[in-house]
């Protein structure tokens, strides 16, 4: 089991997300960057989908109720057990009594701490990942806090408890940090055509902040304004996380995996699968630019992307040891 | 009727979204309910998001989007209307909500009024959506169309029965909310632990009833 002594400034049980029940009004929620997630589980032995803490701004601290496996991925910190620092993307045994604590993000913005045998909270849905709207998924459809007690799956049996991890040479990306404005992909949509080519200019040519009032719900961008040549008025439709979309204000938002299942707001598009792991590591205050491209283009990066996570279990999986 | 227009357009990689523009009319509706049960045995399919006028389509890694949407526009042009649900839902009511006055005044209506004109009409669920178990109810009697408020209030409870725009609904989970506020209900409009864990499903009609007594 593993003990909350600081849960920092939002931390939630994330798996893979909820699936099915959009129809119903409930969103997919799950880990904001799903290759950390997957990553973290390959490192540890999990299943893809098992559930992991998902830390925010880095800051927390917590402490093994019994011996476990873990891995911590996600945005760049430092990292210690019991002051002792350790490595991101490395898969150890934290053994019971023991205090893992991380200081703040020093780029980036989310961190999953990965445990062999995941998370174990109920399964609603269809999933274990925290919907806050709705109340339910995680540990009591709500936020982690200090003096929380999280349960641990039985771990895959077989597994040797031998410190190994991924290395910065092999595996860039995972290393990468977050100081660079990167430009996001995105397929246009709909209402891509209802802004003139200047508009169309101006949004691709700006430096969109992520505004302070941003979450896993979405985020605001601040920036210059995008006007549409029509105002429609829209009725309510499906809409995905990674949708961007326009308000009247004229300033986009994206949504993320807390997102509403409908809304009526014009889509200038969605950014690719493939980006959004990229996108939830964009701090607040960080700038975003985006860059159209086509459906072929976006399913070809979600292969490679999934390649690369494949890569990194066959190795964790013992196969090569490169520690 | 001639067969309304369907829009196609892509969302991001793997969804295909079908929509009809406005204005609001059930048949239009009604054939989206048709489309979506038929699009829900496709193999190439993963998740069907019904919207109001529209259609969501998830579609697997591998599907090929021109199959898709060659499919559902032939089906679109001969598939039969659904007709709403033989289910009527009754949702008690305590017109006691905050907006009550406030919007009757906007309307130059008296408050009991609009509890009579809003109870009177039979309602149909288009679809859920935007929150667990959230109806968007077709038939807001216009007399009671408002726009939303222009400040959102920031909590809302959940029970809420309200108006924005043109249409009515209640608000499933305490969120922000533009919508004014005529009354609340205790019913649950969502349980996830129940087998089905919405209380109210496309199709289905809804009658508002008034209950007397303080909240």
């Amino acid at each position: 089991m593993i003990r909350i002594l600081k849960p920092g400034f939002y931390a939630s049980v994330q798996d893979a997300g909820r699936v099915g029940y959009l129809s119903d009004g409930v969103g997919r929620c799950g880990a904001m960057d799903a290759l950390a997630l997957k990553v973290g589980n390959a490192a540890v032995g999990n299943p893809d989908t098992a559930a992991a803490l998902e830390f925010t701004f880095g800051g927390f601290e917590v402490e093994a109720t019994r011996d476990i496996e873990i891995c911590i991925g996600g945005a760049p910190i430092q990292a210690k057990i019991d002051g002792k620092p350790i490595h991101r993307w490395w898969a150890q045994t934290f053994h019971k009594g023991q205090r893992l604590s991380v200081g703040p993000c020093a780029s980036g913005m989310r961190s999953y701490l990965c445990v062999a045998g995941g998370i174990d909270v109920p399964t609603v849905l269809g999933s274990k990942s925290t919907d806050l709207k709705g109340g339910f998924g995680g540990l009591s459809g709500r936020l982690l806090k200090a003096g929380d007690v999280l349960d641990v799956g039985p771990a895959r049996k077989g597994r040797e408890m031998r410190p190994k991890g991924l290395s910065p040479r092999e595996f860039p990306d995972l290393f990468r940090d977050f100081t660079a404005c990167p430009t996001l992909l995105f397929i246009p949509a709909r209402e891509w055509e209802d802004l003139d080519a200047a508009n169309q200019r101006k949004f691709l040519d700006e430096e969109w902040v992520i505004s302070p009032d941003s979450n896993r719900v979405g985020y605001r961008l601040n920036g210059v304004q995008i006007s549409p040549k029509v105002h429609k008025e829209m009725l309510s439709h499906g809409i995905l996380p990674g949708t961007i979309q326009l308000p009247p204000s004229g300033q986009p938002v994206v949504q993320m995996k807390d997102a509403n299942t409908a809304g009526g707001y014009p889509k200038l598009g969605k950014v690719i699968e493939a980006d959004m792991s990229v996108l939830a590591q964009v701090p607040i205050g960080k700038s975003i630019r985006f860059a159209p491209c086509s459906i072929d283009e976006a399913k070809i990066a979600l292969r490679t992307q999934n390649a690369h996570s494949d890569r990194v279990r066959k190795i964790m999986n013992g196969l090569r040891n490169i520690a | 009727m001639t067969t309304p227009a369907l829009h196609v357009s892509h969302l991001g990689e793997e969804a295909v979204l079908f929509q009809c523009d406005g204005p609001l009319m059930r048949e239009t509706q009604a054939r989206f309910w048709a489309l979506e049960q038929h699009c829900h045995d496709l193999e190439m399919v993963q998740a069907c998001v019904l919207g109001v006028h529209s259609l969501l389509l998830c579609l697997g890694p591998d599907a090929t989007d021109d199959a898709v949407c060659d499919h559902v526009s032939r089906l679109w042009e001969t598939l039969t209307p659904l007709e709403p649900s033989d289910t009527v839902v009754e949702i008690p009511v305590r017109y006691n909500g905050e907006d009550l006055a406030d919007l009757a005044h906007a309307e130059g209506l008296t408050p009991a009024e609009v509890v009579r004109i809003h109870t009177a009409t039979e309602y149909i669920v288009f679809a859920l959506g935007s929150q667990p178990g959230f109806p968007y109810l077709g038939g807001l009697d216009e007399r009671l169309h408002c726009p939303r408020r222009a400040s959102p209030r920031v909590r809302v409870e959940a029970g809420s029965v309200a108006i924005g725009g043109g249409q009515t609904g209640i608000i499933s989970r305490t969120s922000p909310s533009g919508w004014h506020i005529l009354g609340h209900t205790e019913i649950e409009l969502f349980d996830e632990n129940r087998k089905q864990p919405s209380l109210l499903s496309a199709r289905d009609r809804v009658r508002f009833v008034a209950r007397e007594g303080a909240a």
